[in-house]
């Protein structure tokens, strides 16, 4: 089964007198385990793509599918349920609740889910672990380095165990020892959970950890290469 | 009920997070309620102690006459039940104290000078628990019976009349007959009161001696009756009514005086005023302070928004961050209070402006009255309208639309 299905999105933004077409008749498919790119100039329309399959975005026609389901006709309450229980995100910038420590940050989204105390400190602390940061669970935000505060976020996104994890522009504000290192642990753990990720990026060498690479330009998608087969 | 763990901890985190604009929000709403309750204690002291003078001073809670004696308090309206009888019904009755009285108009003169005054003719010992003034203060001494033939007036009666303790004076009233009944009396001492017009207005002889002087045997005008507290007269009204038949009239204090009365009614609505409109000058730094919380935190809040926290929990963690501040600035604008007015609840000397206080019927001295009740009231009133007003910045957070929020610079 598919894990994103898109079938000809649309979606145009007014900036002063003109329409900028973000999405244009765009449609892809994504199975499930797959570790995908979307690579695009900016403006080329990746994080509005990501944001419409994540349902953060409503496209302005074409349909998106997500685990089998339809979600571009969805309230907003169902999609911040949706949200909540089948995706994880991961930012570029202000990926965490500066208020929150390490672990508590980790386990906003089980709480939010209502997973109970007791699991939500095991599975936060295992977590925390598998992505390197044992021993920073009560740190804040403001207390940890960018990497750290991105490989937090990552936790985060994985802690409940999400079919799909987007990610947008992850490694942006990152020095390159410590972006490899976050693709290292994506790859990881996409290999060992079989999670599908999407990652919207720009950078050369991020791309070359995705099994498939979609190129996109002015809204529309350009390229879709399987990196596997190469 | 798992989220509301989750909204308690960021509210009150993000109280904390700028703890310099909090510490000057809570000191705003802690003087404001501050100034709330200590305004409010001192105006019911003031109109507490107006109530209790006046109510001590004679008319007790409640009081029994003939029915027209309101209109014409002479003689001829006596009470129609005797003294006699009226033992008999009220002396085992459960009142704080109870006195039957003569009380007429008449004139007072002496060598020098007259002046009409109200005569009250007394049994002291009934009288004592009732009496504005303590017997024992008296200059010179109270009168010891209700058959003493001395007579007690006011300090100021005194220098007004020019005469002194042991010098004679002569009372003239009228009888049921309307003849003039008059006598001459010894003064045997000068009483004080909290302000000089009361000074001015009674003189006091014993029961019996009026009642020969007056010719009515054991006649009384007027019965006073005392209960526990001025504010609930109830039980005192209802023992008396049941008691007597329809040949006299029974009043609380506020019938009576109906200004006392309706200045309780309007002094708590006076209350409840003066604590909106100290809230309205507060609410404008809550609201700001909220939405000024609220505009330093967009992307976050989008954040949430985008992991999937619904805009109901945005707008209760902004309205518990509310609740949080003012809670914490109703305990210190309380605990300030009740700091600030225990202390002066021995009296506070306005002496300075007595003469101007006077013709409301207060005293030089001041009592602050601190009741739970207005320090719930204003407790009560920040809470639902802080609550009201923290609704809009609330109620903006959680319209946000994620990705809009997420993305904001």
């Amino acid at each position: 089964m598919s894990a994103v299905r898109c079938v000809n999105l649309c979606k145009t933004y007014r900036q002063g007198d003109q329409d900028i077409k973000a999405l244009d008749h765009v449609s892809i498919e994504i199975d499930e385990g797959d570790f995908v790119c979307l690579s695009a100039p900016s403006g080329g329309g990746k994080t509005t793509l990501l944001n419409a399959i994540g349902g953060l975005d409503i496209p302005d026609s074409g349909e998106v599918y997500v685990a089998g389901g339809r979600i571009d006709n969805l309230s907003k309450g169902e999609l911040a349920d949706l949200r909540l229980k089948q995706i994880g995100f991961v930012f570029q910038a202000y990926n965490l609740i500066p208020v929150l420590t390490a672990r508590e940050n980790v386990e906003f989204v089980m709480q939010v889910q209502g997973v109970p105390s007791a699991e939500r400190r095991d599975k936060s602390n295992a977590i925390l672990k598998e992505v390197g940061l044992e021993g920073l669970e009560t740190r804040r935000p403001g207390e940890m380095s960018g990497g750290q505060q991105q490989r937090v976020a990552v936790a985060r996104a994985i802690a409940s165990r999400p079919a799909l994890v987007l990610a947008d522009e992850p490694t942006a504000n990152l020095d390159s020892k410590t972006a490899d290192e976050l693709m290292e642990l994506f790859t990881q753990l996409n290999k060992h959970h079989n999670t599908t990720f999407v990652i919207a990026t720009h950078d050369q060498r991020v791309m070359t950890y995705a099994g498939r690479l979609i190129r996109m330009l002015d809204g529309r998608i350009v390229d879709d290469i399987d990196q596997r087969a190469a | 009920m798992h989220l509301f763990g989750i909204l308690l901890r960021l509210a009150w985190r993000n109280l904390w997070r700028n703890h310099r604009r909090t510490i000057i929000m809570l000191g705003a709403i802690g003087v404001g309620v501050w100034a709330m309750i200590f305004m409010t204690a001192l105006t019911r002291g003031m109109v507490d102690q107006m109530i209790t003078d006046s109510i001590g001073v004679l008319p007790g809670h409640v009081q029994m006459h003939h029915p027209d004696y309101r209109d014409d308090p002479s003689i001829s309206n006596r009470v129609s039940i005797s003294d006699a009888a009226l033992n008999e019904k009220f002396d085992d009755a459960d009142f704080e104290a109870w006195a039957s009285r003569v009380r007429v108009p008449a004139v007072i003169t002496s060598e020098r000078e007259s002046r009409g005054v109200t005569l009250l003719g007394v049994d002291p010992a009934a009288e004592r628990d009732i009496s504005f003034f303590d017997y024992d203060e008296v200059e010179g001494r109270f009168l010891e019976s209700a058959s003493d033939q001395g007579i007690v007036i006011g300090k100021r009666l005194a220098e007004t009349l020019e005469t002194e303790i042991g010098k004679r004076i002569v009372l003239m009233s009228q009888d049921p007959e309307n003849d003039i009944a008059d006598r001459g009396f010894r003064i045997v001492g000068l009483y004080s009161a909290n302000t000089k017009a009361i000074e001015q207005a009674y003189a006091y002889i014993g029961k019996t001696t009026a009642q020969k002087m007056l010719r009515v045997d054991d006649a009384t005008t007027e019965v006073v009756f005392l209960g526990e507290d001025y504010r609930n007269v109830e039980p005192v009204y209802e023992a008396v009514t049941s008691a007597v038949d329809d040949t006299v009239l029974v009043q609380r204090w506020f019938d009576i005086d109906t200004y006392l009365g309706t200045m309780l009614g309007v002094m708590d609505g006076f209350v409840l005023v003066w604590v909106v409109v100290i809230f309205l000058a507060l609410s404008f730094g809550l609201v700001n302070t909220l939405v000024m919380a609220v505009f330093e935190r967009v992307r976050e809040i989008g954040l949430m928004l985008a992991l999937g926290m619904k805009p109901a929990s945005i707008l209760g963690q902004i309205l518990i961050e509310s609740m949080f501040l003012l809670a914490l600035g109703l305990a210190v604008g309380n605990f300030l209070a009740w700091a600030t007015i225990v202390p002066l609840q021995d009296g506070i000397d306005i002496s300075v402006v007595a003469e101007g206080m006077e013709m409301w019927g207060a005293s030089s001295m001041l009592y602050p009255k601190l009741y739970a009740s207005d320090m719930i009231l204003a407790s009560g009133v920040v809470l639902l309208l802080g609550f009201l007003a923290s609704l809009s910045p609330a109620w903006r957070a959680s319209r946000y639309e994620p990705v809009e929020a997420i993305t904001k610079v």
